[in-house]
């Protein structure tokens, strides 16, 4: 008899598979002395560890893709770094064991990154994880990192960093889980655009090993290790059922009853784009402008980002695309935006209130906009993110349109802005609700803390209510309010914000065709007995089973 | 010792693709080529730790130093190559 592990589903439906683990960060032994007869023979073994672990970086990038490969070709350069391999054989021969003196090394390189700052000091991660791999070989351990089987797998992890995402190949992954981690976190942002089932913070996954089967179900947030044939029969028979159901659906997003309601995707690299186009989607809803931003000492110049913005508006032609502004600060520091001396970013100055302190890095952002808007057929409508008070989302709208753009609206991330949504909806042209950071701020829980996953559960009432508040109060006075955060991938949540009157649904294009279908499953007066439900529970766990019960 | 100073092209500074590709074409010349910030202490142009490490921003000046047959040539190419924007290709 085994036990199904629970976790926080993130969708993408169910899957079998065996599983593989990211094996955790060497631990080194005890520092042991090598004497001066023995010292040569072990310079040799962390050279040939330090080599090996090169070669087989510059293996994997011979399969990778582009992105990936440039990433894994610099890296294989600094293992092999001769400088590096000099200090290694200076420190054995003064005797120091390979491993320690491997560690050492890197650690003398970290020090120097760290000191040169900026974007030089953020390849310290890399460092770390490459100090790890050379010794990881040198002692013989499980290399720790992305595992390659050689066949699809269920991967399992302690948590993902975005340089693991990056190098993940959604060819042999077939399903995310990581014992850590929330519904917001890495993993689940990346398990989303790539559509694959997964399940976070779930920390009875440390007890699988590799090889085991598991059937992952991504909706109902469980992991049952060795599943029955039948429950695995089972499972495929359902997620064929939610293909067939996805397929059927296409085209604009509407209940059985022909309330429409516009579903569109998140967007916020450039790398994204392809896909993002080729969805089945009435455009970008959030198109967050962080990525050309990030990485660098200086603004980008307003060409530069003109360039970047018309490629997406070119791609959208004929359809809308809503352009977040910068929001710098808190989980996304700029150096020529931000302060550095904030007790509390999250709290501080942060997206639209950067720019009181800085207006022209807002003015240049508008006026590529703009440009880039111009003659592209997209349908380019502007918002700021963070806003609290009705007379920031007034100026924000008075500045989009000096610049020729006719629609600018406001996010509602602020639990002020959700109270006051009336007010903020005549400032301005329509809102948009982030529900990540709505509920950070409404039940005080920082959204990067996997520990606080609980209340940062998007089904969770309170939030609702303030989503209920901010789409009543805007429709009054005739202001389409869409939902641009996690809450949006998730197709029963998508029928309960449908229900407190959204007019938007926008989310990882991975995700849409199961919204889309089950909003065409029901009616608009389904979808508000099933707000009522949600509205009607006690916490999040209680507003999900209330509203499955009801659907089942 | 042949010697020339350089102001950095690459936006981003000699940092990530810029780096790489620099100390790739360092590693391809027969002779030892050296980096140095402005009055501090050279270090290996075929190092991509050490040449990261000297976190040099787009603008900042660098002396390279070379010496012995083939110095000229290489600290030519080297020079021509710190000096453009080698970010460019990546927008492209």
């Amino acid at each position: 008899m085994t036990t199904v592990l629970t976790g926080i589903g993130i969708g993408g439906g169910s899957v079998a598979g065996p599983v593989a683990r990211m094996a955790p960060p060497p631990a080194l032994p005890a520092p042991r002395a090598v004497e001066p007869d023995r010292a040569p023979a072990e310079a040799d073994a962390a050279r040939r560890a330090l080599r090996e672990t090169a070669d087989d970086l510059r293996r994997r990038a011979e399969t990778a893709d582009d992105t990936a490969r440039d990433v894994l070709s610099a890296q294989a350069l600094m293992v092999e770094d001769p400088a590096l391999g000099d200090r290694v054989e200076s420190l054995v021969l003064e005797g120091t064991d390979g491993a320690h003196a491997i560690a050492a090394a890197f650690g003398e390189f970290r020090t120097a990154l760290e000191a040169a700052g900026g974007y030089f000091a953020e390849r310290v991660a890399d460092l770390d994880d490459l100090r790890d791999r050379c010794t990881a070989r040198l002692l013989g351990l499980p290399m720790p990192g992305l595992p390659d089987p050689g066949h699809p797998h269920v991967l399992v992890a302690e948590d993902l960093a975005p340089a693991d995402t990056a190098l993940l190949d959604p060819a042999k992954v077939l399903a995310l889980v990581t014992e850590r981690g929330g519904p917001t976190s890495h993993t689940a942002i990346l398990a989303k655009t790539l559509g694959l089932p997964a399940v976070v913070g779930c920390d009875l996954a440390a007890g699988l090993t590799d090889g085991r089967r598991v059937l992952v179900d991504g909706t109902a947030g469980t992991v049952e290790p060795d599943p029955s044939p039948e429950a695995v029969a089972e499972a495929a028979r359902r997620e064929e059922r939610r293909r067939e159901r996805a397929a059927r659906a296409h085209g604009p997003g509407r209940t059985a009853d022909g309330h429409p309601v516009k579903l569109l995707v998140n967007l916020g690299a450039l790398g994204e784009l392809p896909a993002a186009a080729a969805a089945d989607s009435e455009g970008v809803g959030l198109f967050r402008t962080e990525f050309i931003f990030l990485d660098r000492a200086e603004a980008p110049t307003e060409e530069e980002q003109t360039a970047a913005y018309r490629k997406v508006f070119t791609a959208f032609a004929g359809r809308r695309v809503v352009v977040r502004t910068l929001d710098a600060g808190a989980d996304k520091p700029l150096p020529f935006a931000t302060a550095t001396d904030e007790q509390n970013p999250a709290l501080g100055v942060r997206g639209l209130r950067t720019a009181v302190r800085d207006p022209h890095l807002l003015e240049t952002q508008l006026a590529a906009v703009a440009a880039a808007a111009e003659d592209s057929g997209a349908e380019v409508w502007v918002m700021a993110p963070m806003v609290s008070l009705p007379r920031e989302a007034a100026e924000f709208a008075a500045r989009v349109r000096a610049h020729g753009l006719p629609v600018a609206g406001s996010m509602v991330e602020v639990p002020a802005a959700a109270l006051r949504a009336g007010e903020l909806a005549r400032a301005c042209d329509f809102l948009s609700v982030g529900t990540n950071d709505l509920a950070q701020y409404t039940f005080a829980a920082d959204r990067t803390l996997g520990s606080l996953a609980e209340l940062l559960d998007p089904w969770q009432p309170a939030l609702l209510e303030l989503v209920r508040t901010a789409a009543r109060e805007g429709t009054r006075h005739g202001r389409p309010v869409g939902v641009c955060g996690e809450a949006a991938a998730d197709p029963e949540l998508a029928l309960v914000l449908t229900g407190l009157g959204v007019t938007s649904l926008s989310a990882a294009p991975g995700r849409l065709a199961d919204v889309r279908a089950a909003l065409a499953d029901h009616t608009l007066r389904d979808c508000r007995r099933l707000a009522d439900l949600a509205l009607a529970a006690p916490d999040a766990t209680a507003a999900r089973a209330a509203v499955r019960e009801a659907l089942d | 010792m042949p010697q020339r100073t350089v102001v950095i092209g690459s936006r981003s500074g000699l940092h990530a693709r810029p780096a790489s590709l620099f100390v790739q074409a360092a590693a391809r010349r027969p002779v030892k080529v050296t980096i140095a910030r402005d009055g501090q202490a050279p270090v290996d142009a075929r190092s991509l730790l050490s040449v990261l490490a000297l976190g040099v921003r787009h603008g900042d000046s660098v002396v390279l130093s070379a010496e012995g047959d083939g110095a000229e040539a290489a600290i030519e190419e080297l020079a021509r190559l710190l000096a453009s924007d080698l970010d460019a290709e990546e927008l492209r």
